[in-house]
């Protein structure tokens, strides 16, 4: 395991990692089942008691 | 729809315990620490050592006073109201207070560059540029800027939750504790304590102690959101607990050290050469990056809708927004090193994710500002708004100015020339600065309990005297920036470099009045904001309930008019 296996993995892994994570956070917020729940969200801070 | 959510029920002797919150052990912990400070300033042959002996020393002593009078009187023991709002109180006023030091401490630095004969003082050593430099970017960053975000935060995250803040006295001790860090660390550059490291000048005892008051800030928000009522986390307290955790791990990291002695002030870090430099800037970016925007953020998905009255643009986008935001700054900080002994491509690697933040970056700030859609005539109406949309607009400007500095190529002309300093001031004073603005003048009259602010006519005074002030700055910034960036690199035919750095500096002579000038008149609209407040705080409460909600059917809240 040298320098350059090293940093090849780190480098191309890292990206398909982030890229499939990046894909993860926005599948959770386009998932249509939240739609009600992120509706209600948006208005939180609207529907204080004070 | 409130009351149900507010009567808990806690028996007498559960409430008893939580209403004094904790105080005989803070008490008990206020008097080792005086003691222990005591020995540790009489044992020290360190007057650097002691000098930071007797801040602590005074601060616990002053600490245990204030304790020892609040349990005897029974203060304490007061009967819970359903939100801890003092303690955002007491933000709000540390936040204007530090903020016009810090801007008044801004000025001074800019006349010394202007006129260093006459703003030299050789009689008063620590008033010299060296020492007052790193006071202002201190105390605009960290007491100003810290203090607005521990406040709004402590706000946000009990109303969202629908939760009184956890943990009793302890949200009083980040408070305190944070101010005794901001003495501690302020003095300290001004007596020669620091570690000469951007954004994190302070020695090790000043960052033991940070570290220590951040932790519990870090149990105060978490204990709150645990405890919430409200099943979903907004994403603003999302925004707020990635600047509170990301902070902890780059100011442990960044300041790993070894000190000379127990009793000396002075330290030296683990990491040294290039590797000290990648960790210096991993974190002075993040301070960017977390404190600077991530928490800002948080400010802006709360207070924005709120003012506003429209419910977030897109939620989608704001989770997209947060969750590509931190991903990709924690990478940005290489762009800091370009053309130095950082390997090549891990320069290559920052600039690449500096560019990527693009997006994320203008995705927050479209979201922000179409949650104005079906409000803009507020806009006309309302100065506090357009502060937030002014702040929006530089948040845009600085995050795209951002990105080009960052290509290595473009960096090559503009680093380390004032085009820096005027980029950090656009984000700062533009976007920072009126967010922050913004969110006080909010905060103030819903946390006094008043119908509305003194004077809108003065707000506006506050923001068309700011703006000006920071167009004047950044423009200034820019030509000075840019003039000397192309100075330095000019050559003569022969091969020589055609300017010295005097004549660099001499030539930025009226870029540097005229940067005076804009912080001048940014520091004035400060000054008129704290009067309009002072005045705020003095009108007579409002009338009508304090749950205006009430009056309205249930049914009418949900529909959200």
């Amino acid at each position: 395991m040298n320098y350059e296996t090293v940093a090849k993995f780190a480098q191309q892994g890292g990206a398909v990692y982030f890229f499939l994570i990046f894909l993860c956070g926005v599948a959770y917020a386009c998932w249509p089942r939240k739609r009600g729940e992120f509706d209600r969200a948006a208005r939180l801070p609207l529907d204080e008691d004070d | 729809m409130g009351d149900p959510l507010s009567s808990t029920p806690s028996t007498g002797s559960a409430r008893a315990a939580i209403n004094t919150g904790g105080a005989p052990a803070y008490l008990i912990a206020s008097i080792f620490g005086a003691l222990l400070f005591t020995v540790a300033t009489v044992l020290s042959r360190d007057p650097l050592f002691q000098f930071q002996g007797w801040i602590f020393m005074i601060g616990f002593v002053l600490a245990s006073a204030a304790l020892t009078i609040g349990l005897s009187s029974g203060a304490f023991n007061q009967a819970a109201s359903r939100y801890m709002d003092n303690v955002i109180k007491a933000g709000v006023i540390a936040t204007m207070f530090w903020g016009a030091a810090g801007m008044l401490v801004g000025v001074i630095v800019a006349a010394q560059l202007t006129w260093p004969n006459i703003f030299y003082f050789p009689d008063f050593g620590f008033l010299n540029f060296g020492r007052i430099r790193p006071l202002h970017t201190s105390a605009v960053i960290f007491a100003f800027g810290g203090n607005a975000l521990i406040a709004t935060s402590f706000w946000v995250v009990q109303r969202t939750c629908k939760a009184r803040l956890f943990g009793g006295m302890t949200a009083w001790f980040v408070f305190w504790g944070y101010q005794l860090f901001i003495v501690l660390a302020g003095l300290g550059y001004l007596a020669g304590i620091t570690q000469g490291q951007e954004y994190a000048e302070p020695e090790w005892l000043t960052d033991l102690w940070l570290t220590i008051v951040w932790v519990a800030y870090l149990i105060v928000f978490l204990g709150t959101i645990w405890k919430r009522q409200e099943p979903h986390i907004y994403v603003a307290n999302w925004f707020y607990l990635a600047f509170i955790i990301t902070i902890a791990i780059l100011h442990i990291f960044n300041n790993l050290a070894v000190p000379v002695s127990l009793l000396n002030h002075r330290s030296y870090e683990v990491w040294s050469g290039v590797q000290s430099a990648m960790v210096q800037w991993w974190y002075g970016h993040n301070a960017v990056g977390f404190l600077l925007t991530a928490g800002f953020l948080a400010m802006m998905y709360y207070f924005i809708p709120k003012r506003a009255e429209r419910p977030i643009y897109s939620y989608r986008l704001s989770i997209v927004h947060f969750w590509a935001l931190i991903f990709i700054y924690i990478w940005a900080g290489p762009h800091h090193l370009h053309y130095t002994a950082l390997p090549q491509w891990t320069q290559t690697l920052g600039m690449t994710f500096s560019i990527m933040l693009w997006m994320p970056s203008w995705g927050g700030m479209i979201n922000g500002l179409m949650t104005l859609s079906g409000a803009w005539d507020k806009l006309r109406t309302d100065p506090v708004i357009r502060m937030f949309v002014v702040s929006l607009a530089f948040y845009g400007m600085s995050t795209f100015e951002g990105p080009v500095m960052s290509i290595r190529a473009v960096n090559a002309l503009s680093h380390y020339t004032d085009w820096g300093i005027g980029h950090v001031h656009s984000g700062a004073l533009g976007w920072v600065g009126f967010v922050t603005f913004g969110s006080v003048y909010c905060l103030v009259p819903w946390l006094w309990k008043k119908d509305g602010l003194y004077s809108n006519k003065l707000v506006e005074w506050h923001f068309w005297i700011a703006t000006t002030g920071i167009l004047l700055y950044i423009t200034a910034m820019w030509v000075s920036g840019i003039m000397e960036g192309l100075m330095w690199r000019a050559y003569t035919p022969q091969g020589f470099l055609a300017y010295s750095f005097i004549e660099t500096v001499a030539a930025k002579h009226v870029e540097f009045i005229v940067r005076l000038l804009g912080g001048l008149m940014y520091l004035s609209g400060a000054l008129i904001m704290i009067y309009n407040l002072i005045r705020t705080v003095g009108l007579p409460n409002t009338q009508h309930a304090n749950h205006p909600a009430d009056a309205l059917p249930a049914s009418a809240v949900l529909a959200g008019e």
